[in-house]
């Protein structure tokens, strides 16, 4: 069913340059080279009949309802593969076309059953659109003859379903498939007219490689594929266009609605960042922001070890700004801190930000980047001068080498790893760096050139010999280097780099990784043209994350392979908002915009612009806040939308630091783990229910649009001003646009933006300011931001985990398509069809030697704790290496994972944890004892006091 | 004494009617009486009814025997068959025989006479003479000796072989490819199979010289799944010819390549068509491509493509070692050289006959076929595969070329030429080719993937005399736009078999109308 609100030019945009001028219909029309007979007439205004035609795909001139004629032309060609000529005369409209239109359209209605009025694309149908179009009256044929009128319908996948026989067999689901997406799940099956869609090898779609993204769906005309929400609900009514809270990649999409209650979710074609596609979790995955497990009633308690009590607004606010208070009375104007989300708006996480620093009165705020990505920022502040990725997601198409580091594109940014695909099926090399065998070292029509399998832990090791060949072999671009580069510093960097130790020879007994194949990698990084390199949380995740990111930006910056489309270093950023978090002062040392607190001038900024005194000294980072519960200096938290307890690092201790404090505020849409700990709940709004900006891994910032109001009463920028206020530093805001405003007033990377201009461009890449007034798609172009690039040494040091006789092997964690980080969201959807459970991944070797086999239990045992998983047996680990993923909080994934953590960041090592595996029967103790704590949590929750209304 | 050459054709045709066990025995008949004979397994001479056609080499000429079965072995041993030709079997020298020695034989002048398999046989008989000459030429010059000869496609689509030739050797990419479309499928046709298992190295010949004239090293022959025999032949041949240096990166030392590969075909009729073709050796569903693009300009892997049937590059030694001018003085009109005509069906002597354009259709049928096999009148022939108009008689001075067809709203395609007798339903023949659309369709297409299931079903329901004016009329429109709004020629010609019928036997719809009323 098509979509609402979009208009349809039937064939893809043509990017040529030379304009060509012809007539249609006695219109002339003037389009770039290479434009379809078709698309030129949409843009005239005249619209030809269409069926397989559909401008987020390459024509296909199937359904033969697009034929005009041209003079000088044989015959009646199709109008959607006739690209246009100069000066051509094109008749559209005419009685033999319109009798051919007509028979066509008969043979289509001959075999396609008549219950328009229950169908649930009636009114939206391409099909129907058609028929009347072209005046059809009467089917000669009548409707006894052969037909799939009776074909059984398809129910597998848990968001759409798939009626074969309202196929009309445009192949638009098969072409969005290979073009949009790149899986090749669907095709054409059997000839003549017993061909049939089929989703792999006559399987169900559900049993298919089909991975749920909907471009298929989308591409329907008709109700073949449709979205069960739509054939259970009825169609939408209007639509609003707004941001996907779900991962960096930061998708455009309408909220197709019915009043106030989401539809369907249909992935912008205007959208900037994802043109038109969007993965399961965007498109079907929003279930969760009705889910009857939202807390939509404030809720306060004395101790963690009692039942909830609902409260007003009010009285929950008051609640816990007399405990701040009282905190900060009793042990100090430092004893307490804030968690800015990740997952909140811009506009929020200023606020919460601003609310510490301006009411707490100290700089104890920090924000899950602390885990995540914190060595991007500071790794690519070091050396190239700004804490983000450097280009556009659009910039991929002009690659030629992509180098993926410790990402899993398929799984953690599937909209831009289809993207990728399609640049690596148009001829792009593909290099992968990661002890695991990701979906895209190999699968249809990728592969990848070399995937170095290296040991995990190692990174900084490798990415020196790699280097280390581009010196040695004289592949530096010294013109670029010169130009652009602390000489001083390069010439360090290149005596260092040079030194035998790095040499590839020298680190295969470290990495694991053939010298041979580090060269060959060296070779093509280097001289293969164009080179990008995105990489993930296997980059940052680790004790030497910053060394690891500087060592990226130092490969880049000696091949050249900086301020250019096709280049680059692309930090392909977990979180929906990530990018903005930092953006917006969520470190503890750093004001909006990466301005250390202790710089005078930030400071008397913002002083005056907040009217208050500022401290001048970094507060306390995540970590530290733990161990300040601990020593009993830290006493009070406001966390709005993240979950450290499920999300942090050795999770008993962060459960030892959340239980030594006196009041855990939690702003959350669930009762999440950590808020299991929590002395006051404030309830969260969704990304549906508020007006703000995200700003996704390229530095885009988009609008969040408000699609229904905020289930608990308050969107959490208003929940964030009554804390404020309460604590006696009111704020004053009507709208969210203002506190953008303020940000920008600020900020001068963002003195460009405000909403009225995001709505005018779409969305803006920052810096967006006087020199760049529509943002900055490419940055460091003819300079880097701190004015030359500098070279960084990056003297590898092991990590200090290590695997060994009693912990042999080594766990790496990482994420799957269907869910999303702890799950809170895509675990209260049907996503969980795909992945109930997190399991251990283990090499057959490693497996047999301990009696495991493929759905054993296992107990995975570290330093910091135990958890008992149930084993996939896999060749994606290499042996030696085991692997999970942490959706399921009883997963207890962070009970094993450690303390260490990046040196210069505090980013946890989670990629790198020494474990022994063995074959058990029962929970670990440490599950036992969540069980326990969960029910009763639960029972506190279920047993809270009403409020009096 | 030398060992005598005794020819028994290892053609699939030959095989089909017991060639293999002939072989054999006359090998152990040889044996048991210990006579020196040399069996050689050689091509067909396309006299099908003759098959097996056994040739025995008497005073350096071929003698001819056949039909010979297994159980006539012994008696052609007795009656000496080495040495003399008295036996009831005998047809004398088998260049005598009229059927042969009235055609024309240029592509199919080696074809039956040697042994496919042997290198020497080929080069003894002006084998890689065309490749020798091509050598010495420029790219343009040999593109041009083919346009000048007025090789048009011997598929069935006409097209002049030398302008696709000139598109892509002006076609700037750094790969080109040579395909051979060897996915013979129209009914009654098997020249293309004839001639692979024949003589197949002037296949392998034609293919390099088109290779050296576009400016391609690489080259596919695509061959129906159901020809095995051809299949394992040309796999042999480009094994010899690649280990001779005839194929290679340095064909006779020229310092050019030229590559070639078999694939075989997906078993699809629809295959046979060049874009669903090229879609099938990619590896994917064998489905039309529209066009623009031409292959020429994006073909193979979408880079700049030859593809030419098996006739028309196996055209090309010939012009190559005789000139365009020797080849172009065969023929008529806009029709020039010489086409392996394939006549099949209801008809007495089934074969290959290869003349120049120009006879009539009755000709062949009468001359050459000698009338129907049934002995009953002829009432039709298909000309030119399952798309084909049928003829009526009255039509049988047709001259056999291109454009005098075209002018009967009928097509010599690829040459095949199915008779029926006065027997024939034209009702029922023009219901199959709807049904053969139908079932062979691609499916991409909607006049094609939906119409010809409604043209049979129409067909139907005039068969059975439901209301049988209103369907025709129907039927006529559906024609119309399968013919007009068809991607490709399957539902483009489909038709054209349903609208000769309807014009030239009327009756038999009306009748069938009558008959179930």
């Amino acid at each position: 069913m098509r979509c609402i609100d979009e208009t349809d030019l039937g064939t893809p945009v043509s990017l040529a340059s030379d304009l060509v001028s012809l007539t249609i219909d006695g219109h002339t029309v003037t389009v770039p080279l290479g434009t379809s007979v078709m698309r030129a007439a949409a843009i005239a205004g005249i619209a030809v009949p269409k069926l397989c035609a559909t401008d987020s795909l390459e024509a296909f001139g199937s359904c033969r309802l697009c034929l005009v004629q041209i003079e000088g032309m044989r015959g009646t060609p199709a109008s959607c593969t006739t690209p246009v000529t100069a000066g051509m005369r094109v008749t559209t409209q005419n009685e033999r076309l319109a009798g051919l239109r007509r028979n066509v359209m008969e043979l289509y209605i001959s075999d396609h059953p008549l219950d328009c009025l229950t169908c649930p694309a009636n009114g939206h149908c391409e099909l129907q659109d058609m028929a009347g179009a072209v005046g059809l009256r009467e089917v000669r044929y009548g409707y006894a003859g052969e037909n799939h009128c009776v074909a059984e319908k398809d129910e597998s996948n848990p968001y759409f379903t798939f009626d074969p026989s309202k196929c009309i067999v445009c192949s638009r689901c098969v072409r969005a498939c290979d073009e949009v997406q790149g899986t090749f799940a669907l095709t054409i099956s059997g000839r003549g007219f017993d061909s049939h869609v089929s989703a792999g090898t006559e399987q169900s779609f559900l049993d298919s490689d089909c991975v749920s993204c909907g471009a298929c769906v989308q591409a329907c005309p008709t109700a073949t594929l449709s979205e069960k929400a739509i054939i259970e609900r009825g169609q939408p009514e209007h639509s609003v266009v707004t941001t996907c809270a779900y991962c960096g990649v930061g998708c455009s999409f309408r909220a197709e609605m019915k009043g106030a209650e989401v539809i369907r979710m249909v992935p912008d074609q205007n959208g900037q960042a994802n043109h038109g596609h969007s993965c399961v979790k965007g498109r079907f995955a929003f279930g969760y922001a009705t889910h009857p497990d939202r807390i939509t009633s404030p809720m306060i308690r004395a101790s963690c070890h009692e039942a909830w009590r609902e409260v007003s607004w009010q009285e929950a606010i008051a609640h816990a700004a007399s405990e701040l208070k009282r905190i900060q009375a009793k042990y100090g104007k430092d004893s307490i801190g804030g968690i800015t989300s990740s997952r909140c708006t811009n506009e929020e996480t200023y606020l919460v930000q601003k609310l510490v620093r301006a009411a707490f009165g100290n700089n104890n705020v920090d924000t899950c980047a602390r885990v995540c990505h914190s060595p991007t920022g500071y790794g690519l502040k070091q050396t190239l001068g700004e804490s983000a990725g450097t280009q556009a997601f659009d910039s991929v198409d002009h690659s030629d080498v992509i180098m993926v580091i410790g990402a899993n594109p398929t799984d953690g940014h599937p909209v831009f790893a289809s993207r990728m695909i399609q640049r690596l099926r148009d001829g792009a090399k593909l290099i992968v760096l990661d002890p695991r065998t990701i979906d895209l070292v190999r699968m249809p029509h990728v592969a990848a050139a070399h995937h170095l399998k290296l040991r995990p832990g190692t990174n900084v090791a490798l990415i020196n010999a790699i280097a280390h060949v581009i010196v040695s072999e004289s592949w530096v671009d010294h013109e670029f280097v010169a130009a652009r580069c602390e000489v001083a510093a390069f010439e360090k960097w290149q005596r260092f780099i040079a030194g035998a130790e790095h040499s590839p020879e020298q680190t295969e007994a470290i990495t694991g990784v053939p010298a041979a194949e580090v060269r060959a990698v060296a070779r093509l990084y280097a001289t293969g043209g164009n080179a990008a390199i995105y990489y993930g949380l296997g980059v940052t995740e680790h004790s030497q994350g910053s060394t690891m990111v500087m060592g990226i930006a130092n490969l880049a910056l000696a091949t050249g392979n900086l301020g250019r489309e096709g280049v680059g270093v692309n930090p392909l950023r977990g979180q929906n908002n990530v990018q903005g978090s930092c953006d917006m002062g969520s470190f503890p040392h750093e004001f909006p915009g990466y301005r250390h607190v202790s710089d005078t001038a930030t400071r008397t900024l913002f002083e005056a612009a907040w009217g208050v005194h500022l401290d001048a000294e970094p507060g306390l980072r995540i970590p530290n806040m733990f161990e300040a519960a601990l020593d009993g200096s830290f006493r009070g938290l406001y966390i709005q939308g993240e979950d450290i307890a499920q999300s942090d690092p050795d999770t008993q201790h962060v459960i030892a630091a959340l239980e030594a404090m006196e009041c855990i505020i939690v702003q959350d849409l669930f009762l999440n783990e950590t808020a299991k700990f929590a002395h006051v709940f404030l309830p969260g709004s969704s990304f549906l229910e508020k007006d703000g900006t995200f700003t996704n891994a390229e530095r885009r910032i988009s609008r969040v649009r408000r699609v229904m109001p905020p289930l608990g009463g308050k969107a959490d920028w208003e929940a964030t001003l009554m804390l404020a206020a309460a604590l006696g530093s009111p704020m004053h805001y009507d709208h969210p646009s203002q506190i953008m405003d303020e940000i920008a007033r600020l900020t001068p990377t963002f003195t460009g933006v405000s909403f009225a201009r995001i709505d005018e461009l779409g969305s803006i890449q920052w810096p967006c300011n006087a020199e760049a007034p529509a943002g900055t798609p490419t940055m460091h172009e003819e300079t880097f931001t701190r004015g030359l690039g500098r070279f960084m040494l990056t003297p590898y040091v092991p990590s200090r985990e290590r695997s060994n006789g009693k912990y042999p092997l080594i766990l790496t964690t990482g994420r799957i398509l269907s869910q999303y980080n702890v799950g809170a969201q895509t675990r209260r959807t049907q996503n969980s069809v795909w992945h109930d459970e997190d399991r251990l991944e283990i090499h057959p070797h490693d497996a047999e030697t301990r009696g495991v086999s493929e759905g054993d239990w296992v107990g995975v045992k570290s330093r910091a704790g135990e958890t008992v998983l149930r084993a996939r047996v896999s060749e994606a680990v290499q042996p030696g290496v085991v692997y999970t993923t942490f959706h399921f909080p009883e997963s207890g994934a962070n009970v094993i994972t450690t303390e260490h953590s990046d040196w210069a960041t505090n980013c946890p090592e989670y990629k790198v944890t020494a474990v022994q595996v063995v074959k058990v029967t029962h929970p670990s103790a440490w599950q036992e004892r969540y069980a326990r704590f969960s029910a009763e949590q639960k029972k506190f929750l279920d047993e809270r006091e009403p409020l009096a209304r | 004494m030398s060992a005598v050459s005794v020819f028994v054709p290892a053609d699939a045709g030959a095989l089909a009617v017991g060639a293999e066990s002939v072989a054999r025995a006359i090998a152990a008949q040889a044996a048991a009486r210990n006579l020196s004979v040399s069996v050689v397994r050689n091509g067909s001479r396309g006299l099908y009814w003759l098959e097996p056609l056994v040739e025995v080499v008497i005073d350096g000429r071929r003698q001819a025997y056949g039909p010979v079965r297994e159980r006539d072995v012994a008696s052609l041993f007795d009656a000496g068959f080495l040495t003399r030709a008295a036996h009831p079997l005998a047809l004398g020298p088998t260049e005598d025989i009229a059927y042969l020695r009235n055609q024309e034989r240029l592509t199919f002048r080696r074809v039956g006479i040697i042994d496919p398999l042997s290198l020497a046989d080929y080069l003894l008989h002006d084998g890689y003479a065309g490749l020798r000459r091509a050598l010495e030429l420029e790219p343009l010059v040999i593109v041009k000796a083919v346009t000048d000869s007025g090789l048009r496609g011997r598929g069935g689509a006409a097209f002049p072989t030398g302008i696709k030739w000139k598109t892509v050797a002006d076609a700037q990419a750094t790969q080109k490819y040579i395909v051979c479309n060897a996915d013979e499928g129209d009914s009654g046709t098997f020249a293309d199979r004839m001639l692979m298992e024949g003589d197949p190295c002037m296949l392998i010949e034609g293919m390099a010289i088109a290779g050296l004239a576009v400016g391609a090293t690489k080259g596919f022959i695509y061959i129906r799944s159901e020809y095995p025999d051809a299949e394992r032949v040309m796999r042999r041949a480009i094994d010899l010819c690649l280990a001779a240096g005839y194929l290679g990166d340095d064909i006779l030392s020229s310092g050019r390549a030229f590559h070639l590969e078999v694939r075989r075909g997906a078993g699809a009729y629809i295959c046979g068509e060049e874009t669903s073709l090229l879609e099938s050796l990619e590896g994917k569903r064998g489905q039309i491509r529209f066009k623009p693009p031409l292959p020429a300009h994006k073909g193979l892997f979408g880079q700049p493509t030859v593809v030419n049937n098996v006739i028309s590059l196996a055209s090309v030694p010939v012009i190559l070692h005789q000139g365009a001018q020797f080849y172009a003085e065969y023929g008529r009109g806009r029709s020039r050289g010489t086409q392996p005509f394939q006549l099949a069906g209801n008809v007495k002597h089934g074969g290959l006959i290869e003349k120049a354009f120009g006879l009539t259709l009755g000709e062949l049928i009468y001359d050459w076929g000698g009338g129907t096999a049934s002995g009953r009148a002829v009432r039709t022939a298909q000309v030119g595969g399952p798309l084909g108009a049928y003829l009526p008689v009255a039509h049988f001075d047709t001259p056999l070329e291109y454009e005098a067809f075209t002018a009967r709203s009928a097509m010599l395609g690829h040459g095949g030429v199915v008779v029926f007798d006065d027997s024939v339903d034209m009702a029922a023949m023009a219901r199959f080719a709807m049904e053969f659309c139908a079932i062979e369709s691609c499916g991409k297409c909607t006049p094609c993937r939906i119409g010809a299931v409604r043209g049979r079903e129409l067909i139907e329901h005039i068969i059975a005399g439901r209301d049988v004016t209103r369907n025709l009329a129907t039927l006529r429109d559906l024609c119309d736009t399968m013919i007009s709004a068809s991607l490709c020629a399957l539902g483009g010609m489909a038709p054209f078999p349903v609208l000769s019928a309807l014009e030239h036997f009327p009756q038999d719809f009306v009748r069938a109308g009558r008959d179930a009323a």
